[in-house]
């Protein structure tokens, strides 16, 4: 049973905010995909192997090249809130 | 009173030393302006994808072998979930369930001189995050995502160290090891090493581990031993004061010389990680691991083992010459062409290696080739200089790259060996110290090394001792 609280603990790990009728729309919902997925853990699935990628490729490297990297302007250009050449943001004390 | 046992974990990060970044192109490099290395990719700007850096899983590799460890044939990438300014996607690419290495052990010599296998329960590759400053003034943080993406290896020990030294002792044996290796320039103070530390208590008997705090933000080696030991205290005293240990991170803090708790939030860090989509998993062939078996240089035990038996060298004197790769490098240079390799060791640890401290240096830094030190031994064999004199000798050599030969010539520092010129000597000296000579003449041989200091005096340390000894003792038998 997923309760309200189950439900905030996950929005604030996500750092999501949820309204009162959407965190209970969201349980009802979250409650059937984890029915669902109950049902998929009744499948004998001893003989498969974990799949952790649908992609039929592996092995994709690159060599170890430098590439010019973008100017600091250019890296700033998707905030607006820089100081010094970085970004700026609230207060982090640990 | 209760006897306790401490039991001590590891996790070192380390930041390989390759060219670019793990996942992009952008420079792998220490240095820089704030965002002056970075792209889409490290910053994590939509429709980006990493691609994963060959020569990463190289190094990798290469320390996994090097620390004892099975190499996983297939190895993919996971995302780790959480959310920090430092890190642009709110997630970090690493190693979940499929680390690149495990299983392995790094040896080392405890207190008493026996050997102790330190277990290795994992080494994995993950990104770096971004840089944070905090300034005390303004109310905000800045952020340099310069060093986002730059190539981490976390390697996690099992809890297998039994006291701040062995932990100490641990750490000195894994550096050295990825020196040798040339993975990583292993700077603490530049951050290319760092080092979390979690340690428990437990009763002596108690087979089950006692709870564990992490100790994070120590910055030098000496830092972990000092956190470490401050914490074996601090467990003790809560236990014997009938309370229990709680789990928890602790900051160092290095000016109150304590461990502070973070107090942080009750609510358990739930990373989420799962399988990282823009990556595909990567198989690691038998082949691919022998072939970099092969690239592997000599590694520190080896080097001990090989050089005591080719140079019958010391114990003591085959770990300091080992103790840095360069040095042994230098050591062997010299050995070729000088016979005398206990010479050769007491030079390097000795006069050498305290230059090297007073300097700030290492050899291969310092103005000094294998066979200008060489020369200089050989003026020693030679009578031309006495050792003392040498030591100021090899003091001016390394000020200015000058061989020995040039030195002693401009400033005139030849031993005097002629016997005329030292017979003056030693009448000028017997007749200012009667007294001396006459205890002499009635047979005190050990006043003659009075008068040996005294010639040594006048001479500013020129004149060779050996033979004022003897010239006085023939003058005055
Ligand atoms: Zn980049």
């Amino acid at each position: 049973m997923i309760s309200k609280e189950n439900v905030k603990q996950v929005a604030s790990l996500s750092r999501i905010h949820l309204k009162d009728e959407e965190i209970e729309f969201l349980a009802k919902d979250l409650e059937k995909i984890l029915d669902y997925i109950k049902k998929l853990e009744k499948l004998d699935i001893s003989s498969v192997e974990p799949t952790s990628h649908a992609l039929p490729t592996k092995d994709v490297f690159r060599e170890d090249v430098v590439k010019p990297s973008l100017s600091q302007k250019d890296a700033l250009k998707i905030t607006q809130n820089k100081e010094k050449g970085s970004f700026k943001v609230p207060k982090i004390i640990e | 009173m209760k006897e306790f046992e401490t039991v001590i974990g590891l996790e070192v990060h380390l930041q390989l030393s390759t060219k670019t970044k793990i996942f992009c192109g952008c420079k792998n490099d220490f240095g820089y302006d704030p965002n002056t290395l970075t792209c889409p990719v490290c910053l994590g700007l939509p429709g980006s994808l990493p691609v994963f850096n060959k020569k990463v899983l190289t190094y990798g590799i290469k320390a996994g072998l090097a620390l004892n460890c099975t190499i996983s044939s297939t190895i993919k990438f996971d995302r780790k979930n959480y959310y920090y300014p430092d890190l642009p996607k709110a997630y970090q690419i690493s190693q979940f369930d499929m680390p690149i290495a495990k299983d392995g052990y790094i040896m080392i010599t405890k207190e008493d001189g026996n050997d102790k296998k330190i277990r290795i329960h994992r080494a994995h590759l993950e990104e770096d995050a971004g840089k944070l400053t905090h300034d005390t003034e303004s109310s905000s943080s800045l952020v340099d995502y310069n060093r986002t993406g730059t190539p981490l290896l976390e390697i996690v020990t099992e809890p297998d160290m039994s006291s701040p030294q062995e932990a100490y002792d641990y750490l000195q044996a894994l550096k050295l090891n990825l020196q040798y290796l040339d993975v990583s320039d292993c700077d603490m103070e530049k951050g290319s090493l760092r080092c979390d530390a979690n340690i428990s208590i437990r009763e002596k008997g108690e087979t089950k581990l006692g709870t564990k705090a992490e100790l994070k933000n120590m910055n030098s080696f000496k830092a972990i031993k000092t956190a470490l030991e401050y914490e074996v205290k601090r467990q003790q005293e809560v236990v014997e004061s009938g309370s229990a240990v709680i789990q928890e991170t602790r900051l160092w803090d290095e000016n109150k010389n304590v461990t502070i708790s973070m107090r942080s939030k009750e609510e358990a860090h739930d990373y989420r990680y799962f399988p990282e989509p823009d990556l595909v998993p990567f198989t690691v062939s038998k082949d691919t691991i022998d072939d970099i078996k092969k690239t592997l240089p000599e590694l520190p035990a080896q080097k001990l083992e090989r050089l005591s038996k080719e140079y019958d060298l010391s114990d003591y004197n085959a770990k300091i010459i080992v103790s840095d790769k360069s040095l042994a490098l230098f050591f062997e240079e010299c050995a070729k062409l000088y016979k005398d390799t206990k010479k050769i060791c007491n030079w390097i640890n000795g006069s050498i290696l305290s230059e090297l401290n007073n300097r700030k240096e290492t050899i291969s830094n310092l103005n000094l080739s294998s066979k200008n030190l060489v020369d200089l031994i050989k003026k020693v064999d030679g009578g031309i200089l006495s050792n003392l004199i040498a030591k100021d000798v090899l003091g001016i050599m390394l000020d200015t790259g000058k061989n020995a030969t040039s030195v002693v010539e401009e400033k005139g520092l030849a031993q005097v060996s002629d016997d005329s010129e030292l017979e003056k000597i030693v009448d000028e000296l017997i007749k200012e110290n009667e007294n001396v000579a006459n205890q002499i003449k009635e047979g005190k041989e050990s006043a003659i090394g009075f008068l040996v200091g005294q010639a040594m005096k006048k001479t500013k340390g020129k004149a060779n001792p050996k033979k004022i000894g003897e010239i006085i003792k023939r003058t005055l038998s």
